[in-house]
């Protein structure tokens, strides 16, 4: 029996229109075919997906995808690997960055990035993360910052804003007790081997572009040799935050971005691209 | 390269790291194991080798993680308390099925413990120090020459079963000078392009490293391949030696630095009349339980000798499954028994067994 899943079209990107041809429309968008075509486990309005998309984009881009080697974190984007269609090695909690640090070394002209949620960078893996920056390492580092554990369901995080209630500070965060929220950002960006830093977010679509632009920078100054280049994403985590996707991305424009302020932290002076 | 030279253990390991090809190296200082990563940190470069000191064991471990990842030939080496720390990433490189070589310079413990030698991280070796069910391959040196020579061993059987293997050394092997003989090694490099993450070209599907399977079936499936190839190495890497044990009423069995001594007690006890023989694990992982069954039946009892409270003795018992009775006689804190303190012993443990 035919069920209905059957009488779709197979692939998204054909295109029939009765009484015109394919060919006469102009592509304005597809799928990068950097990302595998699958469904994502992420939930709805979640950063990671927009953060996976973009910079696979920008590797399709560029056509690097053979040159790429990517570094997925524990976390909720530990199954990075399922989704972006270039080779990759899955790192132990927090240790991304040591992975990376190997495999650019003796891989100097490969792409190598690391991809890493907050819990993953900043609590357990800050010193890998730290002495990678110092040490200069030609790779990128992609911190998705949305404040919370989330694949352990939304436990407090180095990120957690002051007062915000999580699973493990149900009465909000209290900074006398456990310290304020860590801008990574701006640590990486005071040490001399960090390149290039940044922070954006994807939660409208001016954003988007501005994240996708960091990306491209970033992946670019990788070609120069001349040290880590470090991309923060402030992601929604609609989820964990318990707010629909709408309010995740008011909650970014009202108060993520009051402890994280968007924006270059670190610019190279003299390359042009 | 076939002169012998006069050598530390650990610097001999060192130079038969860059004889066998060792394309990279990752350490962090601890003692009695720093010349290593001296020794690679001089001459690693000279041969276009990558050589990082690494901010932790930690770090070490996770770069040797990428390294191998990427296809290429990494070790690293530490002593106990640094190898504790780096379990968690010894079980992901086992889970991902990753090849490289570790090298535990063992020193006596626990916690910081003290720099001079022991074998108390027999357990944490050889039945799976990190979590999960895996193994590891042990080669217990007992000789300077033997730490040259289980590297070569080492990365081979590494890239042959796609599984860390452990060098388990200790604090005297490591420091104490010997000659030393480098065999040329020409064995040919092992081609790791189906799974090494090198860059996803056209005509392949991307390749990637992982231990993760989140569905439980998926994971049976592939614990049930890991232990597959742990019942081949059972199977087919099975190492030890035995000296006098044809006529030997009494054994004794001993691995690494505590077999060098027992040899020279055995000696000393052979001269004294005493039919006493000398089994030696090479491989402490696949441990030699077969051969030490056959062996059970002509013996009065067994005596493992070793640097700890008791550790490999419950190998040797699960060997001889009952059939005859296994001694024990070790020492901790770093210190060394003398030759004739472990014949005392055997003596008074040969009297005790004649009352009884």
């Amino acid at each position: 029996m035919q069920t209905e899943e059957h009488l779709l079209p197979e692939t998204s990107t054909e295109v029939h229109v009765q009484g015109c041809q394919a060919d006469e429309y102009e592509m304005v968008y597809h799928k990068p075919s950097t990302l595998v075509d699958v469904n994502m486990h992420y939930c709805p309005g979640c950063a990671h997906s927009l953060a996976h998309k973009l910079l696979m984009e920008v590797v399709e881009e560029m056509d690097i995808q053979d040159k790429t080697i990517g570094i997925a974190p524990v976390g909720c984007s530990v199954f990075a690997y399922d989704y972006m269609n270039i080779d990759m090695q899955e790192a132990a909690h927090g240790r991304a960055a040591a992975v990376a640090t190997a495999v650019k070394r003796l891989m100097p002209e490969k792409y190598v990035f690391t991809y890493q949620g907050d819990g993953d960078l900043a609590a357990i893996g800050i010193a890998e993360t730290l002495h990678a920056v110092n040490r200069g390492e030609n790779i990128l580092i992609v911190f998705l910052n949305n404040a919370v554990y989330g694949m352990t369901s939304g436990q407090m995080a180095p990120t957690t804003l002051p007062g915000m209630k999580t699973t493990t500070s149900p009465d909000g965060r209290d900074t006398g007790f456990y310290g304020a929220p860590i801008k990574v950002a701006e640590l990486m960006a005071v040490l001399p081997g960090a390149y290039y830093v940044t922070r954006q977010t994807v939660h409208n679509s001016n954003a988007v572009r501005k994240t996708k632009k960091a990306l491209q920078n970033a992946l670019n100054y990788q070609k120069l040799k001349k040290g880590t280049c470090f991309v923060e994403i402030i992601g929604n985590c609609p989820s964990n935050w318990k707010m629909t996707p709408t309010e995740s991305s008011k909650f970014i424009e009202e108060e993520m971005v009051k402890a994280f302020p968007v924006g270059d932290i670190k610019v190279p002076k003299v390359e042009k691209l | 390269m076939t002169e012998a030279k006069l050598m530390k253990g650990n610097e001999a390991l060192a130079e038969a790291a860059i004889l066998a090809g060792c394309d990279a190296y990752f350490g962090y200082p601890i003692t009695p194991q720093s010349e290593v990563l001296e020794y690679l940190a001089r001459e690693m470069p000279k041969h276009n080798r990558l050589v990082m000191q690494a901010e932790s064991e930690i770090a070490s471990i996770n770069m040797v993680y990428g390294a191998a990842g990427a296809g290429f030939r990494s070790m690293t080496s530490s002593s106990s308390p640094g190898i504790s720390l780096m379990q968690e990433g010894i079980s992901y490189l086992a889970g991902a099925e990753l090849p490289c070589l570790i090298v535990n310079v063992n020193r006596a413990g626990p916690g910081l413990g003290t720099i001079q030698p022991g074998q108390g991280d027999y357990f944490q070796s050889v039945k799976g120090g990190g979590h999960g069910d895996y193994k590891m391959i042990v080669l217990a040196p007992a000789s300077v020459q033997e730490m040259a020579d289980f590297v070569f061993l080492g990365f081979d059987l590494a890239d042959k079963y796609r599984n860390p293997v452990l060098i388990l050394s200790d604090g005297a092997i490591g420091q104490m000078m010997e000659k030393v003989v480098f065999q040329p090694y020409t064995n040919p490099k092992v081609d790791k392009s189906s799974w090494a993450t090198t860059g996803k070209l056209k005509t392949r599907e991307r390749n990637f490293v992982t231990s993760l399977f989140i569905q439980p079936e998926r994971m049976e499936v592939h614990n049930l391949k890991l232990e597959a190839k742990f019942k081949q190495i059972r199977e087919n890497e099975v190492r030890f030696e035995e000296i006098n044990t044809a006529d030997a009423e009494y054994i004794f069995v001993a691995y690494g630095l505590s077999a060098r001594i027992c040899q020279k007690a055995m000696d000393i006890a052979r001269e004294k009349g005493i039919k006493i023989g000398l089994f030696r694990p090479i491989c402490l992982y696949p441990y030699p339980y077969k051969r030490l069954e056959e062996l059970a039946p002509q013996v009065k009892f067994m005596l493992s000798v070793e640097l700890n409270s008791g550790q490999m003795v419950e190998d040797v018992q699960l060997a001889v499954k009952g059939k005859v009775p296994v001694k024990f006689y070790g020492k901790m804190g770093g210190l060394l028994p003398t030759p004739e303190e472990i014949v005392n012993e055997l003596e008074k443990l040969i009297a005790n067994h004649h009352a009884n």
